[in-house]
């Protein structure tokens, strides 16, 4: 069996990464799901960083990423927040309903 | 220890946030005050920033925080458009009843955050300064709750800025892994090492920037954002983050990524003039003012990073002067749609300005003269802040750039032109209401007059910003 190289760590996070962003661009049904994508974003960062941190001996990337945690867990507060109102005043989250503002 | 003296803004911007907070929280209506006590503590933040100044490169934290002209100049700017902000929008909140005390406070934070962003010098401070920036600013986007416009414009905002943030992100865990440091300094000396693979990182990072100050192709969120949020949210979006997002590009480019000037020179040159071309056309039909504004700032966005494009200090000191007028400009604009009042309610349509001078001709007055600048004509401020950038890419003989950022010069001076055919030729509309806002009166004087008088003492500004040298 070949060994589990840095590649393999950040081919993953490449992969994870490119999920999140095809999630937002191409999902019409569910603001919850661009929610989800935005976290799948951040999560590929993290991988990265913790997987960079590891192979070049050097603790900031593991920093870094105990930062974006934290950052990406109030970002969800506040979008999550924002959907709610959102909610509120149109009744509905579905994506391609989102056209009141248009030019 | 000595040169905490150096934080001290943030620190003490950062404290009374909390203190007003709190103060907010155990004093019932209470959100004047606040308002008031954050405009104060602009003031104090701003005069800490002036008694600190240095000529030296003050490093802080590990290098990981810079002080330099550069972050002092910039700073002292925001937190200037950040007082001009709220003495302005001051009666507007007031009157549509979005001052709470959550709104000082936000506004508090993000300038904080912005802060953090101008001086930072290394990936992780950089990130923390840009989220503190942006999460108030998605809360104030959808700060009128029961609109559904404000609300659709947050929402709007958020996907889209942490779109950006996550991209931005990436690309700095690239530059992470294969420069082997978050430190500029660092990840400038060894960018050689692996450059093709750091390559990635810049252009991700280059993305997530643009996002952030609204360049073609990344501008999509702005027009809907400036259209649905509150009008005094929409001056702040239009001023302030402007002045961080630009700096943090000078950042960049000039010390992480200095070395790859090759690679990313061609970007900017991209975003300048998609920028430059899509402001122009794509005002041309607009009948929201808010959103021609929004259309109009990306064209301006453009012929900023025309000058950063070019790669001189004087290209980078000319785009700050740009920047400095444009805000000043700007701010005239939105205090005359301030005082567009009737019975209550706010007007901001392009029909409704038909006729203003019969009625209102100082407003319309200002609002010909800003107009004019903002469409370049001399010799009105606006005019000189082309003329600079111009010049610093000509001298480079970058003529292809020149030649299409003055031809969408004059095409922009279509939109602006008929607004002013508009105010002054059309049939009167209903009058206005007789304001009264002090604020808004100070702001749109100081405003046109310095637009109007720039050619007096221009050497005033330009001596201010040429002691910014970075490379």
């Amino acid at each position: 069996m070949n060994e589990i190289n840095l590649i393999h760590y950040l081919t993953l996070g490449a992969i994870i990464f490119t999920i999140g962003i095809v999630g937002i661009f191409l999902n019409r049904k569910n603001l919850i799901v661009i929610l989800m994508s935005i976290e799948l974003l951040l999560l590929a960062v993290n991988i990265n960083l913790v997987s960079f941190s590891i192979f070049l001996n050097d603790l900031n990337g593991q920093i870094f990423t105990l930062f974006i945690l934290t950052v990406a867990a109030a970002e969800a507060a506040i979008g999550l927040a924002i959907i709610v109102v959102y909610y509120r005043n149109s009744g509905t989250i579905r994506v391609q309903e989102i056209d009141s503002l248009k030019g | 220890m000595a040169n905490i003296i150096f934080i001290l803004p943030e620190i003490f911007i950062s404290l009374s946030a909390m203190f007003l907070l709190i103060f907010g929280v155990f004093k019932k209506n209470s959100s004047a005050t606040v308002y008031i006590l954050a405009i104060i503590t602009l003031i104090i933040s701003l005069i800490l920033i002036i008694n600190s100044q240095t000529n030296h490169e003050i490093y802080l934290f590990n290098n990981s925080y810079k002080i330099d002209q550069l972050s002092n100049l910039m700073k002292i700017i925001a937190i200037i458009s950040g007082i001009f902000f709220m003495l302005s929008s001051y009666d507007y909140t007031k009157l549509t009843n979005l001052s709470n005390v959550e709104y000082s406070t936000l506004i508090l934070c993000s300038i904080l955050g912005m802060l953090v962003m101008i001086s930072s010098y290394d990936l992780i401070v950089f990130y923390i300064g840009l989220e503190l920036q942006s999460l108030p600013l998605y809360v104030l986007a959808a700060f009128n709750r029961n609109k559904i416009q404000s609300s659709e414009a947050g929402l709007k905002y958020f996907v889209l800025s942490a779109l950006s943030s996550g991209i931005l992100l990436y690309g700095c865990s690239l530059l992470y892994g294969f420069s082997g440091s978050t430190n500029f300094y660092t990840i400038s000396q060894n960018i050689y090492s692996h450059e093709t693979k750091n390559v990635f990182g810049l252009v991700f990072i280059l993305v997530g920037l643009a996002f952030k100050i609204s360049a073609v192709p990344f501008h999509m969120w702005a027009p809907d954002v400036y259209e649905g949020s509150p009008t005094s949210v929409t001056l702040f979006f239009a001023m302030v983050p402007k002045v961080a997002a630009l700096t943090v590009f000078i950042r960049f480019l000039y010390v992480p990524f200095v070395n790859l000037i090759d690679q990313w020179q061609a970007i900017i040159i991209f975003l300048s003039l998609s920028s430059m071309i899509f402001g122009a056309v794509a005002a041309i039909g607009q009948k929201n003012l808010k959103r021609l504004i929004a259309y109009s700032s990306i064209g301006h966005m453009g012929y900023a990073l025309a000058g950063l494009a070019v790669g001189t200090n004087s290209g980078i000191q000319n785009s700050i002067i740009y920047i400095c007028i444009y805000l000043i400009m700007n701010l005239g604009i939105f205090c005359c749609l301030f005082m567009m009042k009737r019975n209550g309610k706010f007007f901001d349509n392009l029909e409704d300005l038909s006729g203003l001078s019969k009625n209102h001709p100082v407003i319309s007055l200002s609002l010909l003269i800003l107009l004019f600048s903002l469409a370049g004509i001399p010799p009105m401020a606006g005019f000189f802040a082309k003329f600079y950038v111009f010049m610093s890419v000509i001298e480079k003989s970058m003529y292809f750039l020149a030649i299409v950022g003055l031809i969408s010069t004059v095409v922009s001076a279509f939109y602006y032109l008929k607004i002013i055919k508009i105010i002054y030729f059309d049939e009167p509309k209903e009058k206005y209401d007789n304001v009264n806002f002090i604020g808004v009166k100070i702001s749109l004087t100081l405003s046109t007059l310095l637009i109007l008088l720039y050619f007096v003492y221009p050497s005033g500004l330009i001596n201010l910003i040429s002691k910014i040298n970075i490379i």
